[in-house]
């Protein structure tokens, strides 16, 4: 069985050696700042003891408010696993720095979150869309994102 | 940050934008074969028949599953409920050897001018099956972004197969009402 690390422990450990970047923490998931988003992501695919090397979901969810980005890790060599999440504040073009250089399946992963949110992470070396066709208007799974207004003919 | 726009993407978009704004009406299905009383001569009625009876007894399916009513079609086909008896025992892969398509599953607008391709590459002549709620109007999804509403959007659709998924005895019962459809077709319209 993997464990899933408290997210209370791992708070307290990352609150010491980055002081400042953990915004909250509940048992389950540890919350970070966005701006401190890779510090910790490679302080945590390379210490001893976390080594998360496995990067097992990317994606992103719209609360009206912010964006909250949410991270899979799993470590393949200590067989335990965490939820990291960041949050966005701003609803034009946000953005959040890309993981990719630590671990590539973030690759797609961020591509898909970048066609269907919008939100663009910095670094990424190719972010256009993945699932939708190259000139579609607007980010599909946005809360504000209604799409029967725009064509109504195709709907009866 | 560079992005690779390359021109495969910018091709795909015009396909794509141009085949939705020719499909804001359904095509209408061709349904004449309901009432039709055809006036034919004695000789060309023996030919008709038989045609039309080997026509309808041999049809060549095309595996055309695009999501969870392609299961139910496999299923068809399988040995329980099987399909062979039918005479459709292959599934032929390529529409240049196929005259039946089973659309089975629901259609989005990015694989849509793909569809459009495959029913314009199969040779006359040739009917079509939708399969499901999917494929007869969006289904659940027809509300959605990416789903075609239907796809007699795009291609005229002869035989429509409600269920979510439908049951294999549901996929036999339109094999039976395609075959129906076929017999009463004519030589005349394929000179």
């Amino acid at each position: 069985m993997t464990i899933a690390l408290k997210g209370d422990g791992v708070a307290e450990k990352l609150g010491d050696i980055f002081p400042g970047s953990v915004i909250g923490s509940d048992k389950a998931v540890v919350i970070v700042d966005s701006e401190s988003l890779y510090k910790v992501a490679e302080y945590l695919k390379n210490a001893d003891g976390f080594e998360f090397d496995y990067l097992a979901n990317l994606t992103a969810v719209d609360y009206i408010d912010y964006f909250e980005i949410i991270y899979n890790l799993t470590s393949l060599k200590n067989n335990h696993s965490l939820v990291l999440k960041t949050r966005c504040y701003v609803r034009e073009n946000p953005t959040v720095p890309s993981v990719v250089n630590l671990w590539r399946t973030a690759d797609y992963q961020e591509r898909e979150t970048f066609d269907l949110f919008g939100i663009i992470f910095t670094g990424h070396p190719n972010l256009k869309r993945l699932f939708m066709w190259e000139g579609f208007d607007g980010h599909p799974l946005r809360r504000h994102y209604l799409y029967w207004l725009s064509e109504p003919s195709l709907l009866y | 940050m560079e992005i690779d726009r390359h021109e495969i993407d910018i091709l795909e978009t015009e396909r794509i934008k141009r085949l939705k704004e020719s499909s804001q009406l359904p095509i209408s299905d061709p349904d004449s074969w309901l009432e039709e009383e055809v006036k034919r001569s004695i000789f060309l009625t023996t030919v008709d028949y038989i045609a039309d009876w080997a026509r309808s007894r041999s049809t060549f399916p095309l595996m055309f599953g695009l999501a969870c009513c392609a299961f139910e079609m496999i299923g068809t086909a399988a040995s329980r409920f099987d399909v062979t008896r039918y005479g459709m025992d292959i599934f032929r892969w390529s529409p240049r050897q196929a005259d039946l398509m089973i659309c089975a599953g629901t259609l989005t607008w990015k694989m849509a001018p793909a569809v459009k391709m495959i029913y314009d590459q199969m040779p006359e002549p040739k009917w079509v099956i939708a399969m499901g709620a999917c494929a007869i109007s969006g289904g659940t999804f027809r509300e959605s972004y990416s789903v075609v509403p239907g796809i007699n959007r795009i291609i005229p659709v002869d035989v429509y197969i409600p269920g979510c998924p439908p049951r294999p005895e549901g996929l036999i019962y339109g094999i039976n009402k395609i075959q129906q459809k076929i017999l009463k077709d004519s030589i005349k319209n394929y000179q």
